[in-house]
């Protein structure tokens, strides 16, 4: 008898399953990995435009006249003082400052916040905000169970946007849609979110909709985007490409192990802010020195480095890869590792199943984004 | 039906033998499952092998999977344009796409490998 609890669904499953998607376990979640395969799909992003169903995600609704100043107070990015339609890229913390993941809070309303969280953490960050819970003045309504999530990604990406019919009455306001801002619209079966957000570096948009408004969504998209040849896209080439714009991948470059700062997300860490969980803790690792960093490294010799492959600099351990793969795009072997902070750019070793190849750190990103601006942006490939 | 002039093995690869040297590679159903083959690492020519024996390893992007030697004996060419192109294991596996060839030094190994009909009902095919 198997014990294990079944794979959760989306509204998508079945039309995975019979377009030819090689299925996998994922988060609870039986998703796809891909189709025709990972360099097709990652180039058709890159390209032209992408469907993602990232169902998977959790969505935790914030309510309340206090949710705004509670949840600055967990985020270590600024929340509070967010104008409505306007999204937020954050950690959350542990007191220590490790990363117990990163998410989007958007604000919807005076005292309408959605908190996006990753599939893999869903559980904890919805524990996290339950125990963080005042007894008034905050309500939390976990509303995955009832949301599928559409990423429409590439430089075609809001032309095919603006075709769905629930959007041409929205398509003004598409077209003004600023980057990490969003909107809601009126859907067939209920409220949909709109945002200009996305997790592989192009131009794109996340489209939030009720369980039952899913399936015909993504059949309009895909039947209106023909002429676009609008591909269907797996959780591979979503990883291929938001490691080459060096996106950070929780359970890669953020673990509880790994502060926002060593993460290279300082940015979204307002030191600042009166308090939040972590902060104390975050300010004194960068008083004393952040002890790593994360660097981007080129393999030069033959081998492509994997998750967790050790780097030496002159003989000495000094860290693990978090991401490698080879890229699509540059067409080389690439890694992302998290080192001790005084490690100096330049040559490095990687070693890989026992073998000690040739690496060295390049400039950060490997790949420049097109979120913002033309969408078909020139990228120098160096 | 795969191809009836060559023997397979457990790990999804083939081999073909002519005058006592073997070509080898992977079969359509490995090539499936690996996805795009992005990375080819071979053995170094003249190098020697016992049958089982990982001699190299394909990547894909996600993946790593090892190459075995389905017999033993000395490596006596190693296909370049693979190392170059590794996307010929997923468009010709069979052909274009093979990988080492090897000098067998036990040619009665081969009647532990399994025949074409004997692959198809491992792969179902």
């Amino acid at each position: 008898m198997n014990d294990a609890p079944e794979l959760k669904t989306t509204p998508l499953t079945a039309w995975h399953r019979t377009h030819g998607a090689k299925m996998v376990p994922f988060a609870g979640f039986e998703m796809p990995v891909q189709y025709e395969g990972v360099l097709a799909e990652h180039a058709a992003v890159r390209d032209r435009v992408g469907l993602f169903d990232i169902t998977h995600m959790g969505e935790i609704a914030v309510t309340g006249p206090d949710a705004e100043a509670w949840l600055d107070g967990l985020a270590t990015n600024r929340v509070a003082g967010t104008r409505i339609g306007k999204v937020v890229y954050t950690a959350m913390c542990r007191p220590d400052g490790g990363v117990l993941d990163d998410m989007l809070i958007y604000r919807l309303g005076a005292e309408d916040w959605l908190v996006v969280c990753n599939a893999s953490n869903h559980t904890k960050i919805g524990g996290w905000l339950a125990e963080h819970r005042p007894s008034a003045g905050v309500d939390l309504v976990d509303r995955s169970s009832e949301t599928a999530l559409i990423a429409v990604q590439g430089p075609d990406s809001r032309e095919l946007v603006c075709r769905l019919d629930a959007m041409a009455p929205h398509a003004a306001d598409v077209a003004a849609l600023e980057f990490y801002s969003g909107f809601t619209v009126a859907g067939p079966q209920g409220r949909w979110v709109v945002s200009r957000t996305g997790y592989t570096g192009e131009h794109g948009y996340e489209i939030y909709v009720p369980n039952g408004d899913a399936l015909a969504v993504w059949e309009e998209l895909l039947a209106k985007g023909e002429d676009l040849q609008v591909a269907p896209i797996g959780l591979a080439a979503r990883d291929t490409l938001r490691f080459e714009v060096c996106y950070c991948l929780y359970g890669h470059e953020l673990e509880e192990d790994i502060t926002p700062l060593e993460a290279g997300i300082g940015w979204a860490v307002k030191l600042k802010k009166d308090a939040f969980v972590g902060r104390d803790a975050l300010k004194a690792q960068k008083a004393a020195g952040v002890p790593r960093r994360i660097v981007c490294l080129e393999v030069t010799g033959r081998g492509i480095a994997r998750q967790g492959a050790r780097v030496l600099h002159a003989g000495s351990d000094v860290g693990y890869v978090t991401s490698g793969t080879f890229s699509p795009t540059l067409k080389k072997p690439l890694a992302l590792a998290l080192v001790a902070a005084d490690v100096p750019d330049g040559a490095l070793v990687v070693d890989i199943r026992g073998r000690l190849i040739d690496c060295h750190t390049v400039a950060f990103p490997f790949l420049a984004a097109r979120t913002k601006g033309d969408p078909r942006a020139e990228r120098t490939l160096s | 039906m795969v191809p009836d002039d060559r023997k397979y093995t457990q790990d999804h690869e083939w081999i073909l033998v002519e005058d006592g040297v073997g070509i080898v590679g992977v079969t359509d159903f490995a090539a499936n499952e690996l996805g795009d083959v992005v990375f080819v690492e071979l053995p170094e020519v003249g190098a020697e092998f016992s049958q089982g024996d990982v001699i190299g390893t394909i990547e894909s992007v996600k993946a790593v999977a090892d190459l075995f030697l389905p017999v033993s004996g000395e490596v006596v060419a190693i296909n370049n344009e693979v190392t170059d192109s590794p996307e010929l294991v997923n468009s010709d596996p069979l052909d274009d796409g093979w990988l080492v060839k090897v000098k067998l030094s036990e040619t009665g190994e081969l009647d532990k490998l399994m025949d074409a009909a004997g692959y198809d009902a491992l792969v179902g095919g």
